[in-house]
């Protein structure tokens, strides 16, 4: 007989072994990832959003209309006024303009750029938080892995919106920021990192306990290879494909963070506007009929984060097939 | 011979997948009498589980049935609405899995369970169903049956569990036991107790059994004939003396040499070099068998062999079928 | 059984240990609780005076323990903003907060986990698709978007609701008050809870969806269906108990985030809650109340994770330690 396993549980069909015989790469675009892709229009529609979305936060400052930070362009005497297919309303301004006379579509678009710099940020902080601990803790075992993970069992207690309040305030008490524009950005980043990382460390962590008990670890220590060198070489490239889906995943509740905190009046100034922000300003004037100061960011906020959940959904999927 | 149970004629089981249909099953027939024990064997990814899943009526999308027939009785069973089947599954065909350990349900007793499936098919009290259900796990060897009856499947050895699976099967007094792989995930010493209640339930209760399993000594030990699989198909059947001694088809005769007897157990085991092919999009051209095979020539890599009867064996080989003309090319 | 329980009692007992200290930090190291409380004229005699008075002065281990001794008689000094004890704002607000999270909760379950059957039982079906779609929309939108569309939708234009505060209230004994038993109580509560509930509802839909197909995949259920059981006992018997034994887990942690959950909610329908102090807290840093919540949330937590590890050893009869197993 063969070395084939002996136990026939498998009756799902293998397909002719043409597929390994070419490189990762070739492989990757040919595979069951790139065709699921395809497979779904929604999918595919999610990608075209979100890439769309990230060309205009880049280049947002090229192609927005006006410029609402400058105050040379800004009036008071256009403020409120309504979409261009409404009555009353100003053909230079394509979506109608907020409380204080900026145009709605160069804010979202500015708006746009700052709640995906932020979240973006936030994800990357976290990501290195998160991987950095989750390698230490597996790698090191004993007292120093008990008491990250302690840490992050206690954190996952309270909800992450909960810890960036917290953070929040802590941090403007701490910086004792009067003026909180200068800080509040960073801030952000910050709270939004130390909220997400759990998930991360506990992914790393587990994938890097399976890997140190291999034999090619131990057998790299005999020949004098450092621990560092071992987990970069070996352990991170086991863990990247989790890491990618939790941080896409994370990039769009990392937005949503953001837009919560700058919505509850504690993220990001009026002069700064995020989508968050906008959509605060926004919902003050909901009452008296000026919809579209909380409509148009309301939605592309909605948009934005539904198109990356998908992109996440599907990504876990594919990397993951026996979740479908 | 009187008809057969079971009939399985010209089964062809296909997977739907993105890259177009698989051919898992290809042109599987055979047959199995009253009372009588079938062996199945091959080697993984053969497709004996599948067969016994297609008896079953339990393929799964995207796996399903595309051509041939599977015969109760003289009576079409592959194409049976879910709830017709359902009264086929238990009362006519029963089906055991190859691990005890996850074939029961964890969050019901083992009373529960043999209760429910007896009322699901027979008309009894609970209190005659759990009678019933007692005498079954006493039927095949749970000691203590009135006790163990109140048991959670947990709260069973490897072994034991098989037996209380066996009994479930049983519920419903069926006539043909489906066994798929039922001693692989048992301890060595478990294996001949589990195989020797399954003989003694055939023998008493007049049971045909389809024992699928890739080990050639139990169906020696067991079986009344063999079906050996090979990539999707049945390369050879019959009585199973007569196929462990003199092979007809080069695979079998592999698969005889492998099996351990008190001579070789020490000698290192017959192994036949290379691995079986994987699935393929539709009917091969050629024997499956025939890059592995020290026996080939010219009509083994370009013409399938068709199935040949000879006395009370069939088998898929050109070794034993008159090559037609101008296979040779 | 009774040795699992004190062990979770003993983690538990860590974790608000933990939580506790991090309070104290909080409490003693952001922002000068003296600055807090007197008013930029007061002399420096004075504020050393009052320094002494807070026992600000004694060591960092002797007020660590002095504070956690008064958090555990509830005492959590008193609110910077208010000028009153942190103790009787909490219990005031406490039971608006937990009668919103509760009823949140409740309806998340009573509607999440049939749809979640449902999208299962149906998986390439029209309606599971549509309950697919329609669940990503409710993990996606933020909590403060979907308060605001209805607010939007069915109190500014339908009138149907109000859209803040929580109607009239009722006093049961000396401590809760009742939105439950007024009509206009119960209409202020609608569409706060139906906000709040609407995320952790699609992810219990979601969750439920998950684990059901996963155990329709299992081995005992292909057992089930080779034995002729019939689709319904195989359905709603088999694979729903079993797919809803990890459900109790997570619909108990999404419980504990529910309360948490309740901060956003409480401001955008302005529902007079502890979510909403504690926001107050965090915009005027008012430490003692931002101490006093985090150990609250904590404190609910770690109860709600011990009745939900009891009720999995009623569920789960692997988890009970038995003599009869050989």
């Amino acid at each position: 007989m063969t070395a084939e396993p002996l136990i026939d549980t498998d009756i799902t069909p293998r397909t002719d072994g043409t597929d390994e015989r070419r490189g990762r790469f070739a492989r990757l675009l040919d595979s069951d990832i790139m065709a699921s892709f395809l497979a779904s229009k929604l999918t595919v529609l999610a990608g075209f959003v979100t890439f769309a979305f990230l060309i205009i936060a880049l280049f947002a400052p090229l192609i927005a209309p006006f410029n609402p930070f400058d105050p040379a362009q800004v009036f008071l005497i256009d403020a409120r006024d309504p979409p261009i297919w409404m009555a009353g309303s100003d053909p230079r301004f394509l979506l109608g303009t907020d409380d204080q006379g900026r145009d709605m579509l160069s804010a979202l678009f500015y708006g746009l750029r700052v709640s995906l710099l932020i979240g973006g940020l936030g994800v990357l902080l976290s990501a290195l938080i998160g991987v950095t601990l989750g390698l230490i803790a597996g790698y090191a075992g004993g007292r120093i892995d008990a008491l990250i993970m302690r840490i992050a069992d206690i954190q996952l207690t309270f909800p992450a919106i909960l810890i960036a309040l917290l953070v929040d305030g802590v941090v403007h008490a701490l910086l004792k920021s009067g003026g909180r524009e200068d800080t509040a950005f960073g801030v952000m980043v910050l709270s939004i990192g130390l909220s997400f990382w759990v998930q991360y460390a506990r992914t790393v962590r587990g994938s890097t306990l399976v890997e140190r008990n291999k034999d090619y670890v131990h057998a790299a220590r005999l020949i004098g290879l450092r621990s560092p060198q071992i987990l970069w070489r070996h352990v991170l490239p086991n863990v990247l494909g989790p890491v990618l889906v939790i941080a896409t995943i994370n990039l769009a509740l990392a937005v949503i963070t953001e837009a919560t905190l700058s919505f509850l009046g504690v993220g990001l100034p009026p002069t700064q506007p995020s989508l968050g922000t906008l959509i605060r300003i926004g919902n003050a004037y909901l009452f008296s009929g000026e919809w579209w100061i909380v409509a148009f960011p309301g939605i592309t906020l909605a948009v934005l984060v539904i198109a990356v959940n998908m992109l996440g959904d599907w990504l876990r999927d594919a990397l993951n097939p026996r979740l479908r | 011979m009187s008809a057969p149970l079971l009939s399985v004629r010209k089964l062809r089981v296909e997977f739907a997948t993105r890259k177009g249909p698989l051919v898992a099953l290809d042109d599987v027939s055979f047959d199995i009498a009253r009372g009588e024990v079938l062996g199945v064997v091959g080697e993984s990814g053969a497709g004996k589980s599948l067969t016994g899943l297609a008896i079953m009526g339990l393929i799964d999308p995207p796996g399903r049935i595309v051509s041939g027939e599977i015969l109760l009785d003289g009576e079409r069973i592959d194409h049976l609405s879910e709830d017709r089947m359902r009264l086929i599954r238990g009362p006519r065909i029963a089906m055991i899995f190859q691990d005890p350990l996850t074939s029961l349900d964890p969050l019901f007793t083992v009373g529960d369970q043999l209760v429910e499936t007896i009322r699901a098919h027979q008309p009894l009290s609970a209190q005659a169903a759990r009678q019933k259900a007692i005498g079954l796990l006493g039927e095949v060897g749970i000691p203590a049956p009135e006790q163990r009856v109140d048991s959670w499947p947990h709260e069973f050895s490897g072994g034991m569990r098989q037996r209380v699976v066996i009994a479930l099967a049983m519920c419903a007094e069926p006539e043909l036991i489906v066994a798929d792989e039922p001693t692989t995930a048992l301890d060595v010493s478990v294996q001949a107790q589990i195989i020797r209640l399954l003989k003694r339930l055939a023998r008493e209760r007049g049971l045909s059994v389809m024992l699928v399993t890739h080990d050639m000594g139990v169906i020696a030990e067991t079986a009344d004939r063999v079906a050996v699989m090979y990539a999707g198909r049945v390369v050879e059947t019959g009585p199973v003396r007569e196929v462990v001694h003199a092979a007809l088809h080069p695979y079998a005769q592999g698969l005889m040499a492998a099996i351990p007897t008190l001579e070789t157990r020490a000698v290192r085991l017959a192994q036949i070099p290379g691995s079986m092919p994987r699935l393929a999009p539709r009917t091969r051209p050629y024997c499956a068998f025939h890059t592995r095979c020290d026996k080939r020539f010219e009509p083994c890599s370009s013409i399938a062999p068709p199935v040949t009867r000879m006395g009370g064996r069939e088998v898929a080989c050109w070794l034993h079928e008159p090559v037609p003309a101008g296979a040779a090319r | 059984m009774l040795a699992f329980i004190l062990r979770r009692l003993g983690s538990a007992a860590i974790v608000l240990i933990f939580v506790g200290v991090l309070a104290f930090i909080l409490f003693r190291y952001v922002g000068d609780p003296v600055n807090q409380m007197v008013g930029i004229d007061t002399s420096i005699a004075d504020r050393d005076r009052l320094r002494e008075s807070l026992g600000l002065n004694d060591s960092v281990i002797v007020q660590a323990l002095r504070f956690l001794g008064h958090a555990a008689m509830f005492d959590f000094g008193v609110s910077y903003q208010f000028k009153r004890p942190v103790a009787e704002l909490l219990i005031e607000r406490m039971p608006a907060t937990l009668e919103l999270s509760l009823i949140s909760a409740l309806l998340s379950l009573v509607i999440g986990i049939p749809m979640g059957v449902a999208s299962a039982l149906g998986k390439d079906r029209w309606y599971a698709k549509l309950l697919q779609a329609v669940s990503l929309a409710g993990i996606s939108l933020p909590t403060f978007l979907i308060g605001i569309l209805f607010i939007y939708l069915f109190s500014v234009t339908l009138r149907w609701f109000p859209s803040f505060g929580r109607g009239d209230t009722v006093k049961l004994g000396t401590y809760w008050t009742t939105g439950l038993l007024t009509s206009s109580g119960l209409r202020a509560l609608i569409l706060p809870a139906m906000t709040l509930a609407l995320f952790q509802m699609t992810l219990i839909m979601r969750l439920v969806r998950s684990e059901m197909l996963e155990v329709l995949r299992s081995d005992h259920i292909r057992f089930a269906r080779a034995r002729g059981l019939p689709a319904r006992s195989i359905n709603f018997r088999h694979a729903l108990k079993n797919s809803l034994v990890p459900v109790i887990t997570v619909a108990g942690l999404q419980l504990g985030s529910v309360i948490a959950f309740a901060t956003i909610t409480e401001t955008v329908f302005q529902w007079p809650g502890m979510g909403l102090l504690f926001l107050q807290s965090v915009q005027n840093v008012d430490v003692p109340i931002m101490a006093a919540y985090l150990l609250f949330v904590a404190a609910m937590f770690v109860a709600i994770n011990l009745v939900v590890d009891i009720l999995y050893l009623a569920v789960d009869p692997r988890l009970k330690t038995t003599s009869k197993a050989h």
